[in-house]
């Protein structure tokens, strides 16, 4: 079973390599985020698949704290990239 | 029994690993952003919770399972708000909106 998971970790990972050919070819930034994206989502699932094949617990606990650090990478992105927009928490109160 | 929990582990994460292969090879393929955003989205969601839902049949205990399907509840809500603020970034940017 840990030779499964070892080698389905191997195919995500291999996947969202591949997938990081769209950083480069862009053409815009929120394509290139979108591919950093794919390599939090899929580094979460092979910390997850690795965790059950080594065993090894913890490293549930990294793929969540990456999960956590990908969603702000992305907020980031966009608080980057854009201005100020309508529905931005901090123009709620009435600047 | 072992034998039927095995199985179960080996199809759903074979179908887990599959999304996020239809997810690489969409945003590779697909010809606009908001296009490759909805394959991201399929990657997120599905190859993310079928890996994590074969992942379920391994655990013995409660808790380890609840650790495992909160990290896939995290990843849903995250993807969730980070599609809507990508997607409004792209359309920000598109020349002739």
């Amino acid at each position: 079973m840990a030779n499964f998971l070892l080698a389905a970790a191997v195919v995500v990972l291999t996947t969202v390599a591949l997938g990081m050919i769209r950083v480069l070819r862009g053409p815009g930034a929120a394509d290139r985020i979108m591919a950093a994206q794919l390599l939090g989502t899929g580094g979460i699932a092979v910390l997850l698949l690795l965790a059950r094949a080594i065993p090894m617990p913890g490293v549930v606990d990294v793929a969540l704290v990456l999960g956590l650090l990908a969603a702000f990478v992305s907020v980031a992105f966009v608080k980057a990239v854009g201005g100020p927009a309508p529905g931005d928490a901090e123009r709620a109160g009435g600047e | 029994m072992s034998f039927i929990r095995d199985g179960l582990t080996i199809g759903a994460v074979a179908v887990g690993a599959f999304f996020f292969l239809a997810g690489m090879v969409g945003l590779l393929r697909f010809p606009d952003t908001l296009s490759r955003l909805h394959a991201l989205s399929k990657a997120d969601n599905l190859g993310l919770g079928l890996i994590v839902f074969g992942l379920l049949f391994q655990e013995d205990e409660l808790f380890p399972a609840l650790k495992l399907v909160g990290v896939w509840l995290l990843a849903l809500l995250a993807g969730a708000i980070v599609a809507q603020l990508i997607a409004r970034a792209a359309i920000r940017d598109r020349p002739s909106a």
